[in-house]
């Protein structure tokens, strides 16, 4: 596949996927009426993402790089385990070794950047007394 | 009242107590409250120490002592490849090269990213206003201004939220904010603005501010497409107080980008002098301490510049300054501005207007936060600064100044269809989704409507059980474009589509991300910006500026010709040849202008010629005195038409009249721009102030004393009424002017 370039939208629409495998460019009205789209079509694609990190990157901004690449990881998770992932991180929600579990469980599905955000958010956490 | 009372406080006192900005309440500077702008004595000095490309010590910390914030930043938020040589720099080189056009945007956000915030506070606290614009033009990270629209009323209706939405992206907001005064709604009003935001064109985004969590599955969910209340604070117990740490913040900035959606953070200045937890530091160190976490957690915008605690701010000396130099950091930072201006600031017009006038004339990328669409009293934010109120107002400044303010007049017709469009297409969503279902006289009423206060109540549970549905029944965008479609709304169905491929494809993630109205994203990749000094930067083009050029008040000479028409054939003035000069000792000499009653018909008092010159010369009858009338062609200049008339006239006393019905008497032994009285201000005089002029007249002539005449007091403004109106009349009067004698004339009033 020759370097996809930015705009992703401007000729890039049969050459970039969904999180489920279909070109952005099959996502039509036509399709939606016929009931083929369902919710893990119409979810961004890790690799996407990524792209657009490079793009970030290339542009300067390494910190929205690293929060897209970061969201990457993201896409494999449900909407709900999100939330709950969110909540624990909040202030005074989770015990120590609850957070450590929570970088473990992201590091086992892939997200080691995210995990890697939890472990430093739990040390910082227990320095500060934020630790349920 | 006593005597001494009286004498205790003069009128002028009085009337400044009656004044709007006499309500605003203005406090002294307290650092130890916070209370302080820029530069607290408790604020640090700048500082970094780097070991092995770790940073050991931040603004005065050590890495030990290191709260939440300074953490986050130190961990995520410095470049250590520039730290050393930014912080090394002089603070107020640094501040010029900020300033100077011909210092590259781009080596400035180079060594911002490796400064502290301190630093940061530091250099901007050294700016005057101007230098801060100045700055800004340069570091506003896209190219083309943006404006953002709050879509909201106080029963959240959602007809009137999907016809407002549409409204509103018609008048060119890119940007859509609703919230909620109950939490229950949001789902119901965030579907109704998705639907109505659609109508008028593409590409315009929406969000609804609500809380965290909620907001996320509503994105999640596709029923908005971008967020921008994730709030962070500068001190950490604010933070803490917030229910949030900057790594959850982090984390949900994550989220929001796995889900393909635009996302920035709200800070703002005084958040932290309301939570009463503000350590003391200036308001700008704090948000400049916000904004590096901000950057440090990679959301790709800020919204700031006072925000809710703008009346905070604004009541300290050199608060609004603050505020624009708040929005500056954002940009130094090299992330999308999303300038506030979006909360009332003071009951002064004047004042408010003040607030946000400057940060117009610079840029930004999205100049407010939400300005109010909608009338202030129907803001579930509150009211913004501008509301639907002011939105002629505005359109009429942005075309006074030519900045980009991102707004365009559409008519009423335009208006009205795109709103029952979008009214009926939210009906037909709601109705098919089994939310809730309307009448006609709803829809009626929403499209006619200023406020919810125009449209029928709706039973007191519709909404939040169409909210609660939503929720319930896993309504998703998808359903969304099946309805629109399935009842005819074809083209917003496509819309919504492309916008759910426009989520799958992530261009709208990178920083200052719009969408045209061509669906072309506009971000800090594709439209830079690039100005370095005159004739470089964002410069509207032809088409855009006679778009901003046309506005309702504009009044056009076809205008002037229709009104004049109205009153054509009001006198007929017949000539009788050569004017005859000295008839009689006992006259007064009526000179008119050359187009008084041949084309000019209507005088600006809205009296016409006709009803003008029988007052005047029912006046002169009235003492017993003759008059004639003449037509002076040589000049269209007053003074030379009644002195014309004297010089003809038997007593010396003529009276100069012209069809826009300024008047003059005048005297043939004085020069010819001299006069005895003068009605200047046409539009103010009455039928028995020129009945009272031929009087006068009349008196002068017989050498009786005149009557002292005064104009009705008023301190309207009459030249931005009627000046175009002179303009024109006065270019018909040139027109009908030329080198001729005056002619003899005779009127006749047809009935």
């Amino acid at each position: 596949m020759a370097e996809l370039t930015y705009p992703l939208s401007d000729g890039s629409r049969d050459a970039v996927l969904t999180a489920s495998g279909r070109p952005v460019s099959a996502i039509t009205l036509e399709a939606v009426l016929a009931g083929e789209i369902g919710e893990t079509d119409v979810r961004i694609a890790g690799e996407t993402l990524l792209l657009q990190a490079d793009f970030a990157e290339r542009g300067g901004n390494r910190q929205l790089a690293e929060n897209l690449r970061r969201g990457a990881e993201l896409v494999a998770f449900s909407d709900d385990e999100l939330l709950v992932f969110y909540e624990k991180l909040r202030p005074g929600r989770s015990t120590a070794a609850e957070l450590d579990e929570l970088a473990e469980s992201l590091a086992a599905r892939e997200a080691e950047r995210c995990a890697a955000l939890v472990r430093e958010a739990r040390a910082a956490y227990v320095r500060r007394g934020l630790i349920a | 009242m006593s005597a001494t009372d009286r004498e205790a406080g003069s009128l002028r006192s009085a009337y400044y107590a009656t004044r709007p900005i006499s309500r605003d309440n203005l406090v002294p500077e307290d650092p130890a409250l916070g209370l302080i702008a820029f530069s607290s004595p408790f604020d640090p000095a700048p500082s970094i120490r780097i070991e092995e490309g770790r940073v050991v010590e931040l603004d005065g910390k050590a890495e030990a002592d290191f709260d939440l914030i300074d953490e986050f930043i130190a961990r995520h938020g410095i470049d250590v490849s520039a730290a050393e040589e930014a912080m090394a720099l002089d603070t107020l080189a640094f501040a010029r090269m900020l300033v100077d056009p011909g210092v590259p945007r781009r080596e400035i956000t180079r060594l911002v990213a490796g400064m502290t915030p301190a630093k940061i506070a530091e250099t901007l606290a050294l700016l005057t206003p101007v230098e801060i614009l100045q700055a800004m033009q340069k570091m506003r990270v896209r190219r083309t201004p943006s404006i953002q629209a709050h879509v909201t009323n106080r029963v959240d209706h959602p007809l009137l939220i999907a016809a407002d939405a549409a409204a509103a992206a018609a008048l060119g907001f890119r940007e859509l904010e609703t919230t909620v005064p109950i939490l229950r709604d949001a789902p119901s009003n965030a579907l109704a603005l998705l639907v109505g935001s659609q109508v008028a064109a593409a590409g315009a985004l929406t969000q609804c501010s609500v809380e965290e969590r909620l907001e996320l599955e509503l994105g999640m969910r596709g029923l908005t497409t971008y967020a921008e209340t994730v709030s962070v604070y500068g001190t950490e117990q604010v933070f803490v107080d917030g229910d949030d740490t900057p790594w959850s913040k982090a984390f949900l900035a994550s989220c929001y980008a796995s889900r393909g959606l635009k996302m920035r953070f709200t800070s703002g200045s005084g958040a932290e002098v309301l939570m009463g937890a503000s350590e003391g530091k200036s308001m700008l160190y704090l948000e400049a301490r916000c904004i590096a976490v901000t950057r440090a957690a990679g959301s790709q915008g800020v919204q700031n510049g006072g925000i809710d605690g703008v009346n905070v701010t604004a009541s300290v000396p050199d608060g609004m300054r603050e505020v624009i130099a708040e929005n500056l950091c954002v940009m130094m930072h090299d992330l999308e501005s999303c300038t506030g201006n979006d909360t009332l600031m003071s009951a002064s017009d004047i004042r408010r207007t003040a607030h946000t006038l400057p940060l117009l004339l610079a840029g930004s990328d999205f100049l407010f936060s939400g300005f109010g669409s909608i009338p202030a009293y129907d803001n579930a934010f509150g009211p913004s600064n501008f509301n639907a109120e002011d939105l002629e107002d505005y359109l009429v400044v942005q075309r006074d100044w030519g900045f980009e303010g991102g707004l365009r007049a559409r008519n009423e017709a335009e208006l009205l269809a795109l709103r029952r469009r979008a009214a009926e297409a939210c009906r037909a969503v709601f109705e098919e989704l089994g939310l809730a279902s309307f009448t006609d006289e709803d829809v009626d009423a929403c499209v006619l409507a200023h406020g919810s206060l125009d449209v029928p109540e709706l039973a007191p549970d519709l909404v939040p059980s169409a909210g609660e549905r939503v929720m319930e029944g896993g309504v998703t965008v998808l359903d969304a474009v099946r309805a629109l479609a399935e009842h005819g709304y074809e083209a917003e169905a496509e819309r919504v589509v492309e916008m759910l491929r426009q989520r799958l494809l992530g261009d709208f993630l990178q920083t200052s991300a719009i969408f045209d109205e061509d669906m072309h994203v506009l971000s800090s990749l594709t439209d830079a910006n690039d100005y370095a000094g005159p004739g470089s930067g964002y410069r509207m083009s032809h088409e855009r500026r006679a778009e901003v050029a046309a506005v309702r008040q504009v009044w056009s000479p076809a205008d002037l010709a229709a009104e004049q028409a109205r009153a054509a054939g009001c006198l007929r003035l017949s000539e009788l040849g050569p004017a005859r000069v000295r008839v009689r000792p006992d006259e007064v000499v009526v000179g008119l202008s050359p187009a008084f009653a041949e084309e000019l018909w209507a005088a600006l008092s809205g009296m016409t010629v006709a009803e003008v010159l029988r007052q005047v010369l029912a006046g002169i009858e009235e003492e017993g005195v003759g008059s004639r009338l003449v037509r002076i062609r040589r000049s269209i200049d007053l003074g030379n038409i009644g002195w014309t008339a004297a010089r003809l006239s038997g007593s010396g006393i003529g009276i100069g009249l012209q069809a826009k019905g300024t008047a003059l008497i005048h005297r043939a032994d004085l020069p010819p721009l001299g006069n005895l009285e003068l009605f200047s201000i046409a539009p103010r005089v009455t039928p028995e102030l020129y009945r009272a002029l031929g009087r006068n007249a009349a008196r002068y002539a017989k050498g009786a004393e005149a009557e002292p005449l005064l104009l009705p007091e008023s301190s309207e403004p009459l030249g931005p009424r009627y000046h175009a109106r002179v303009v024109a009349m006065v270019a018909v009067e040139r027109r009908h002017s030329q080198p001729a004698d005056p002619v003899e004339l005779e009127a006749s009033w047809p009935s």
